[in-house]
């Protein structure tokens, strides 16, 4: 029984020390719809539409609840014509060009991709 | 959306750091909406710690704690949520409406959520993660006392279990039963008894001398 769910929750939270978030993203993204919402870039209704309505298109379902999330975010800020896919994927790599670039244990940041100049949003 | 990150990043283990897509994807996210105005790191991180901690489940706890101690605040409680949870000064996003279930020997309430935004994080704390998985989801449904049982929580044969399914209308907060043997317990004391996953129904109340 209990492995079952395991199976497919492999972090779940048995105890009320485990942590709320699986990761630190999940975090961050909860945080900026929150912030988002208090801008008011978009309805607390808007999004329980939007993210309902990516949940339930998903055609993943091993897709985790944040994952739903972060998907809705991306379609809701693309929506609102706040940036564009292109400019998303752009900073994306130079993301991971930066992270690459970063020694293990050092603070990823930005600065850090070698082709930084091309990075601006 | 999945178009959206269709391409792939290389993957190179020898040396420097590694995000995964999803991180990689939040700092994407980030960046651009912290360049053009939209939010600033800072308020991101007083959110988190915010919901982790202040509007955590103590909110719910207190609400709990002073049901089980005040019987004339338990019955505004259970004819009007809303309000009686406002008067504790908790109130605002996502707790807007609010109905209490009373769990006694004879009946547990278990919440699931069908909906995605509609858990009361001014009252219980973020949501945990399992909370709106489907296999949790609809397994509650199907069999609540299975996975019951998977939390840990066994309950006698002859208690009936009723699942409420939490909506962007209505959402609810289980009134665990007050643990044996606290009648002396200050409100305080008895707050710290209540664990968010009580307030859901997946978890019983920590007994007494339990508390961290």
């Amino acid at each position: 029984m209990i492995s079952d769910l395991l199976a497919v929750l492999p972090a779940i939270p048995r105890d009320d020390d485990g942590p709320v978030f699986k990761e630190p993203w999940e975090a961050q993204a909860f945080a900026m719809v929150v912030a988002l919402h208090s801008k008011g870039l978009f309805t607390w209704g808007e999004w329980v539409e939007t993210l309902a309505h990516t949940i339930k298109s998903a055609d993943d379902a091993n897709d985790t609840y944040y994952h739903h999330w972060l998907n809705a975010l991306e379609q809701i800020v693309i929506a609102k014509k706040v940036t564009s896919p292109e400019n998303l994927h752009a900073l994306e790599d130079a993301w991971d060009r930066a992270a690459r670039a970063t020694p293990h244990g050092q603070p990823i940041e930005l600065t850090n991709d070698p082709a930084f100049v091309v990075t601006k949003a | 959306m999945t178009n959206l990150h269709d391409h792939t990043h290389d993957h190179d283990h020898d040396h420097g750091s590694e995000l995964s897509e999803a991180a990689l994807r939040v700092r994407a996210l980030e960046t651009i909406l912290t360049q053009k105005g939209y939010i600033d790191p800072a308020a991101l991180d007083a959110i988190i710690e915010t919901y982790e901690t202040k509007i955590g489940p103590r909110n719910g706890a207190r609400v709990v704690a002073k049901a089980w101690t005040d019987p004339a605040y338990k019955a505004r409680l259970m004819s009007d949520a809303t309000s009686a949870i406002a008067e504790l000064g908790y109130s605002g996003r996502q707790g807007e409406h609010m109905r209490a279930v009373e769990n006694t020997s004879e009946l547990h309430n278990i919440v699931v959520c069908t909906l995605c935004s509609c858990y009361p994080w001014p009252v219980l704390g973020l949501p945990p993660v399992w909370y709106k998985s489907t296999p949790y989801r609809s397994r509650a449904v199907m069999d609540p006392r299975g996975v019951l049982n998977d939390f840990g929580v066994e309950l006698p044969a002859t208690t009936k279990i009723r699942v409420w399914d939490s909506t962007a209308e209505m959402r609810y907060l289980v009134l665990p039963m007050r643990p044996e043997g606290t009648e002396t317990l200050s409100e305080d004391a008895l707050a710290d008894l209540v664990t968010r996953d009580s307030m859901i129904g997946t978890g019983l109340p920590l007994k007494k001398g339990q508390a961290r």
